[in-house]
This record gives C-alpha cells, sequence and structure tokens, in this order.
C-alpha cells in the first residue's frame, strides 16, 4: 500500500544518434524528451493500469517511480517520501523476462524469501506461490525449460512471493496464452482485493485496463503527457459488457487512442 | 548408445590412421630407428620408462608444477576479472597495461625468472603462472562486463548484498564463459610448463625430452611426446566434463 504522487515529472534522454553532417545542421547534443509534466496521483492500495501507444513512455514510466530510473525534472513522492532506488518494498516485473536463468524456478521464486530462516517454512512459501500460478511440477526446471508463458507465471509468482507493497508490471501478460491471461487477470486482482497492494500495471489491452482497474491513465503525445486519469469504482468482478458506463469509457479510449473503428 | 560409440569410435579410426601414417612414412623415408623411431619402438620404451619409475616420476612432476601455476593463476587471475568486470574506472586504467602484457610469451620471460628466482620450482611455476593469468584475467572480464544489466537490477529489487550478488548473480552467470577460457588456459599451461622443464628444473616431462636428447635416445624423446599429447588429451575431456555440469547448462540454451 502506498501513496504516490508524480508532480511535474518529465525525463529527456540525451540522443546519441549519429551526426548529421549536412551543412548548416547545428551539431549540438540533442535530448529527446520522452515524458513531459506528468501529474499525477495515486491513493492507497489502487491498482493504477497505464495504456498508451508503443515507445510513449510507459516504461520510462515505471522505471522512474520505482527508482530505477531517474526524472530529468519533477518528483515522485511515496508515502510522502522521496524514492531513494530500488527496494524491496517496489518489486518490479519485466517487459522481457528476468528470471535468473541459473536458478531454477522455486530458487528464483525463493529470491524473495531469503528473509525466512526456517528451512521448512520457506519452502511452504515458494510452494504456495508455485502452486498459485499453476507451475507444481516444474520447481526443480530451470527457465530454458519452460515456455515463454510459464516463465512469465514464474516471474509472477517471484514477485508476488515477496509481498511488496506497490508492485509494478511491465505488460505482464504478454506471450500468455488466451486462457492463462484471463486466468492470470482473475488472479491479480484477486491478489489485489486481498491483498490490497498498490499495483502499477502497464498494459497495451484496453479491456485488461477496464476490466482490473481502479484507475486508468492514459499516456499519450510526443512528448508523453497525461491524457486521462480516471477513477473507476465499479465492483469485481466486472464485466463490461453490462456497464453502460464501462461500455462508453471503452469506446472513448479506444478514440483517444487512434483506433476509434476497432470497437 | 549409438551417439557414444561414434564419439569414441571414430576419434579411435583417426587415430589408428594416424599411426599407420607414421609407419608408413618411416618405412618410405629410410630414417633409422636411431632417428625416427617406429611405434613400437615408442611403445616398449614408453613400457621401460613405466617399469623403472621415472615415467611416473616426471609426469607427476610436471602435473604438479601445472597445477600449482594454474591455481595461483585462477586464484588472482579470476577474481581481479570479476572486479575489472564490473569497475569500470579500474577497467580502463589497468586494461592497457593487461593488453600490453598479454602477448609477450611466457617463454621471453624465461631469463628473468631464472634471475629473480633461480633454479628449480619457483621460476617454472612462475612460467606457467603467466601463462594463465593474463588470458583468464581478459576473459573474465569479457564475462562479468557483459552480464545482462536486467539481473542487477533485479539483485537491487529483491535487496541482495553485496556477497550475494557476487554469489548469485556474477558467479553463476559469468561460469559457462569461464568454464570455457579455463579449459583454453589449461592447454596453454601444459604447453609452456614442457618448455619451462627444458630449463630451470631437473624432473617433469620436458627435462625428460631434453634429456634423452642429450643421451640420443630418441625413443624416449617421442615417449614423453606421446605422454605430453595423451595428457594433454585427458585434461582437456577433464575440463569439458566440467563444461556440461547443470551449473552451466543454462548457458548452452538460454537466449
Ligand atoms: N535508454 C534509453 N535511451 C534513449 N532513449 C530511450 C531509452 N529508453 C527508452 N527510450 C525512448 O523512450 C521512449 C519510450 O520508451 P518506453 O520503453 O518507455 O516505451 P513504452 O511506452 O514502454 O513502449 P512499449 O509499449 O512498446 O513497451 C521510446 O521512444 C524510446 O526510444
Ligand atoms: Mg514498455
Amino acid at each position: 500500500m502506498s501513496h504516490i504522487i508524480l508532480a511535474g515529472l518529465s525525463k529527456k534522454y540525451s540522443e546519441r544518434r549519429k551526426k548529421i553532417r549536412d551543412a548548416g545542421e547545428q551539431l549540438q547534443a540533442q535530448s529527446f524528451q520522452v515524458l513531459k509534466d506528468i501529474d499525477l496521483e495515486f491513493e492507497n492500495g489502487e491498482m493504477v493500469c497505464i495504456l498508451g501507444p508503443s515507445g510513449c513512455g510507459k516504461s520510462t514510466l515505471l522505471r522512474i517511480i520505482a527508482g530505477f530510473d531517474q526524472a530529468t525534472s519533477g518528483s515522485v513522492l511515496i508515502d510522502g517520501k522521496q524514492i531513494q532506488g530500488p527496494s524491496e518494498d517496489h518489486i518490479f516485473v519485466y517487459q522481457h523476462s528476468a528470471l535468473l536463468p541459473w536458478m531454477t524456478v522455486s530458487e528464483n521464486v525463493g529470491l524473495g524469501l531469503r528473509s525466512i530462516r526456517e528451512e521448512k517454512q520457506r519452502e511452504e512459501k515458494i510452494q504456495e506461490y508455485i502452486d498459485m500460478v499453476e507451475l507444481n511440477g516444474f520447481e526443480s526446471r530451470y527457465p530454458y525449460e519452460l515456455s515463454g508463458g510459464m516463465q512469465r507465471r514464474a516471474e509472477l509468482a517471484r514477485a508476488l512471493a515477496v509481498d511488496p507493497k506497490t508492485l509494478f508490471m511491465d505488460e505482464p501478460f504478454t506471450g500468455l496464452d488466451f486462457l492463462t491471461h484471463m486466468r492470470m487477470r482473475e488472479e491479480v486482482v484477486m491478489m489485489h482485493l486481498y491483498t490490497e497492494k498498490s499495483v502499477l500495471f502497464v498494459t497495451h489491452d484496453i479491456d485488461d485496463a477496464l476490466v482490473m482497474g481502479d484507475r486508468i491513465v492514459i499516456l499519450g503525445g510526443r512528448p508523453a503527457t497525461v491524457l486521462l486519469s480516471r477513477k473507476l469504482t465499479y465492483p469485481h468482478p466486472r464485466k463490461i459488457t453490462s456497464e453502460p458506463e464501462l461500455v462508453e469509457l471503452r469506446r472513448e479510449i479506444f478514440f483517444m487512442l487512434g483506433v476509434p473503428d476497432a470497437v | 548408445m549409438k551417439i557414444l560409440s561414434r564419439s569414441f569410435i571414430l576419434p579411435l579410426l583417426t587415430f589408428c590412421g594416424a599411426i599407420v601414417i607414421w609407419e608408413l612414412t618411416i618405412c618410405f623415408s629410410g630414417w633409422k630407428t636411431q632417428v625416427f623411431p617406429d611405434p613400437l619402438t615408442v611403445v616398449t620404451s614408453i613400457g621401460q620408462l613405466i617399469a623403472n619409475g621415472t615415467l611416473v616420476k616426471h609426469t607427476i612432476a610436471s602435473l604438479f608444477r601445472v597445477t600449482a601455476g594454474f591455481y595461483l593463476a585462477i586464484f588472482l587471475g579470476i577474481p581481479l576479472g570479476m572486479v575489472l568486470g564490473r569497475n569500470t574506472f579500474l577497467l580502463c586504467a589497468l586494461n592497457p597495461l593487461i593488453q600490453f602484457m598479454r602477448p609477450i610469451s611466457p617463454l621471453a620471460w624465461i631469463p628473468i625468472a631464472m634471475l629473480w628466482f633461480g633454479i628449480g620450482e619457483p621460476p617454472a611455476v612462475f612460467l606457467i603462472f603467466l601463462s594463465s593469468f593474463f588470458p583468464l584475467v581478459v576473459s573474465t572480464t569479457l564475462a562479468v562486463s557483459s552480464i545482462n544489466p536486467t539481473y542487477f537490477q533485479v539483485a537491487a529489487n529483491f535487496n541482495l548484498t553485496r556477497w550475494e550478488v557476487i554469489s548469485k548473480i556474477i558467479v553463476p552467470a559469468m561460469l559457462p564463459e569461464v568454464i570455457t577460457a579455463l579449459r583454453i588456459t589449461l592447454g596453454i599451461a601444459w604447453l609452456v610448463v614442457v618448455a619451462a622443464e627444458m630449463i630451470a628444473v631437473d624432473s617433469g616431462l620436458g627435462y625428460l625430452i631434453l634429456d634423452s636428447r642429450n643421451a640420443l635416445r630418441m625413443d624416449y624423446v617421442m615417449a614423453g611426446m606421446v605422454v605430453i599429447g595423451l595428457i594433454g588429451l585427458a585434461l582437456d575431456m577433464a575440463m569439458k566434463k566440467l563444461g556440461k555440469a547443470e551449473a552451466v547448462a543454462w548457458g548452452t540454451f538460454s537466449q
């Protein structure tokens, strides 16, 4: 659970593109602005779903809030404190697999449970999370022996096992088949209802955002600004089609992301 | 089973072929046995050397030197490589020096080694150490600096201590490449020990060869060469096994 405030957050990357040697072209170090004046506030325990076109800066924003990257200007306050780099309170699930390839599934899941001294207790805990993502039977496999979807699930189990205050998920469902996607979505919603952790969830899937989110944030433009930040107060489990307002919002989001005919 | 028999029978056939060519060369060249001994003579000489105990003594002496020099290189070179792989400041400072020292053949060090350490065990061990140290430092540095940065972010995320970062991230991540480097380096060390033994000591396979040449016993010279080859082969096979261990298997399959 954490209360997150972003104030006037901007991010510039210095561009290392090959210099253009055309006459008259200025050869100064160019910078490339990704995020511009992001002001957002997330309440305690909110599940925030961040949408936006590819390359608009969603991962960048998430990395900055989690302390992996620094903003060029502006501030990030978590529970009133400036962030101090990565910590076990903010576990990050990467867009690309970040399981440690030299560790088995259970060793990976156990990474965040090292503080449990009691061997047996730790193993039970590891098993609990492995069972949760239905990887039982694969505990002693290495990541390269798993399918892409299974790797994602193992990583999810590893993140959930730490029981962090805030969970950052960068498109955690990419590469999952439809059924597993639905199941994991339900699992994350249940986990969130049960633990009331704050979750920052980046996705490309508008329906994911509508079904899961307590708040939907849409980034867009170049540099990216906040196009929409709306609280959703519909109870879980949600069915988009049975809430006329959600249907309307869905149409609005499709329009905002530039694909109005896809609804 | 089929694969196993193939990986055994094919090399065996190659060896047989090489021996046949050796025999034929002698038949057609007309060299005398004293100048170019035939396979059978060499085998009997090996038998003689084993029987009177000299071969075992010299082999153990050589293996001891290689082990000492090689371990010294491992214990100094790999940690240094790990530090250089993580610390760009030190790498920038030390890398040119290492690249400068590396191409100087250990054999070029012989005069200085003898001057510093005198005659006997120390200069030989020092030369073997030199031959393995620089390649190990360079390969370890490369292996560590090419570890995917995401893994260090994961480590930071899960609050791994400095020691845990070394034992759970850096060491396992570099292991596949370092083991390959060890395999190559051990080959180099074995190559150098024979040369080192020709100058500074009075035991070892290199000494056996030199001593036999002085006595004009070409059959013993070749016996020594055959044993060097066989041990080199055995060392390489042992290192190859090490490369198939479970701890490094991921390196072969990942990415
Ligand atoms: N290290 C970097 N150096 C320079 N530019 C970068 C760097 N990382 C990201 N960018 C740029 O920042 C922009 C946003 O990248 P980011 O990864 O945040 O996008 P994203 O919204 O997560 O996209 P996707 O949905 O495809 O994952 C991109 O245009 C990218 O080129
Ligand atoms: Mg991204």
